[in-house]
């Protein structure tokens, strides 16, 4: 039999009785992941669920955008609000039943929702676990306000959109106002917006819907891997025109009812 | 100058670590930081103290072996500046400097000022080879590269590792780090073979030691080289195609 003549390197170290040195380890990783089908391997990488935040991002940007334009028509007076909710429920009929493309609408909106908010929140939990805190001061040299308060920010709406919801959908009390009717938007809007505190809440949750939204508007086309230089500089106009969009007509709302513009 | 030094003293991986104060006199505005802290180790070595521990290896930015956290700010005030090309002229007379490790959990420290940057070797390693002919070196312009591709390339090349990215970054992420050693090779007909299965794999490596980015823009004003966010934008597009082009493999 032929005598193997070679070493390798380790046993070479071996039989000089040393052991083979070895490069310090690396600390442990945060994190190991198997394969499984595409989007799940894709979903379960932090770059796809920051591009689900993205894409999740643009359909409730698009919902608080259509929603905020529906909202002015209370400014039409002459029922014009009522009737426009009335026509959302019957939203491509007789092609399908009435309250179908509604509720269509609404599951996509509730598994952007739910999809936006997992992802956030184990983006939060893989963040915490990778972070380390400085020991003396930190000095963060450009981070917006908006970027570092984006979970408060999106808690805090969360939160507000349920309030919401039981206060003009559901007509819940003590969130909705005493007289809540189904299909009188406008005078369940007005009797709502008429109690000061919740006028209050309605403007504060608006602009923290703002700043949410105008780091959102500018960070996901990063996420979604949209910079461009032919419409870079856009990024930021566009999330502050939007968010900005967004806010003035919210807010307009409860300053109108207050001061008997609507109403 | 007289200078008040807060800095991190911490005898191994396992020690909990403190802040030590030390009275730095006569610091010329000329010198740099690495060598205020040269001149303090001497005087510590004299008096039978240990020397506080830190990196450096080129002092003049293009290694990237150097790297603390100065006041908070990763290498220090002054932008597009590594620790070693700051000088003691960004401070004044009578200022309290701190000076801090990076601070990731896959950055352990080793000893006071110098941590384990090795989880960016695994995150290299994983990128693989790029298919080009070996042998004697070809002919300079038989791959032809358009001028803006191959300066953008360049652009993220400059990266030197030093992990300022990571350390500014409120969430330890290392996409800046990550997406200009992506997008150098990504970019340039050299490296095209493997563009998304090298993306893939140093993206998913990345993300077992690392946070997620968060588009705060820390790394991009603590970079060294001034690499820009707009490669974090182009390694997270080639990831998801990346991670449609690698489906089913292994």
């Amino acid at each position: 039999m032929k005598k193997r003549l070679r070493l390798t390197v380790s046993e070479a170290f071996t039989i000089f009785g040393q052991s083979m040195p070895t490069s310090p380890a690396t600390p442990a990783p945060v994190s190991v992941s198997r394969r499984r089908p595409w989007p799940v391997e894709f979903y379960r990488s932090a770059v796809g669920k920051k591009w689900v935040m993205g894409i999740t991002g643009i359909a409730l940007l698009g919902f608080v955008l259509a929603h905020m334009i529906g909202n002015l028509k209370v400014y039409l007076g002459d029922g014009q609000l009522d009737s426009y909710a009335h026509f959302l429920r019957e939203l491509l009929y007789p092609l399908l039943p009435k309250t179908v493309t509604l509720w269509l609408m609404r599951t996509g909106l509730v598994i952007a929702f739910l999809l936006h908010i997992h992802a956030a929140a184990s983006l939060t939990l893989l963040n915490r676990r990778a972070n380390t805190a400085y020991r003396g001061p930190r000095d963060l040299a450009v981070a917006s306000y908006a970027s570092r308060t984006m979970r408060w920010s999106g808690v805090i709406v969360a939160v507000f959109l349920l309030w919401h919801l039981a206060d003009l959908t559901w007509g819940v009390t003590p969130m909705a106002a005493e007289g809540w009717t189904p299909g009188a938007v406008e005078a369940n809007l007005v009797a709502s917006l008429s109690r000061g505190g919740v006028a209050v809440l309605y403007v504060v949750a608006n602009l923290l819907l703002g700043i949410h939204i105008y780091h959102g508007a500018w960070s996901l086309f990063q996420s979604l891997g949209f910079a461009h230089p032919s419409y870079k500089r856009w990024r930021r106009w566009f999330a502050q025109a939007f968010s900005a969009a967004i806010v003035i007509g919210n807010v307009s709302i409860p300053i109108a009812v207050w001061t008997g513009m609507v109403g | 100058m007289n200078i008040t030094l807060r800095a991190w003293r911490q005898e191994g991986p396992s020690d909990e670590g403190r802040f030590e104060t030390y009275q730095v006199s006569d610091v010329s505005a000329d010198m740099s930081f690495l060598e205020m802290l040269d001149v303090l180790n001497e005087r510590l070595t004299l008096e039978g103290l240990e020397p506080i521990a830190f990196d450096s290896d080129c002092r003049e930015g293009i290694c990237g072996t150097c790297g603390v956290m100065i006041n908070g700010r990763a290498h220090g005030p002054q932008a597009a500046t590594a620790t070693c090309q700051l000088h003691m002229r960004s401070f004044r007379d009578g200022d309290t400097i701190t000076v801090e490790p990076w601070r990731a959990a896959a950055f352990e420290v080793i000893r006071d000022l110098v941590v384990d940057r090795s989880a960016f070797d695994r995150i290299i390693e994983a990128g693989g080879f790029i298919t080009v002919a070996t042998g004697s070196a070809p002919e300079a312009n038989l791959t032809p590269v358009p001028k803006e591709i191959a300066e953008t390339a360049f652009d993220a090349a400059a990266c030197i590792g030093c992990g300022a990215c990571v350390a500014a970054c409120p969430n330890s992420a290392a996409q800046l780090f990550t997406a200009s050693k992506v997008s150098h090779l990504n970019l340039l007909p050299q490296g095209s073979s493997e563009r998304y299965i090298r993306t893939e794999r140093m993206v998913d490596t990345m993300e077992q030691f690392f946070g997620s980015c968060t588009n705060h823009g820390e790394c991009e004003a603590a970079c060294p080289k001034q690499i820009s966010i707009d490669f974090i934008a182009m390694m997270n597009r080639d990831y998801v195609k990346a991670k449609l082009n690698n489906r089913g493999r292994a």
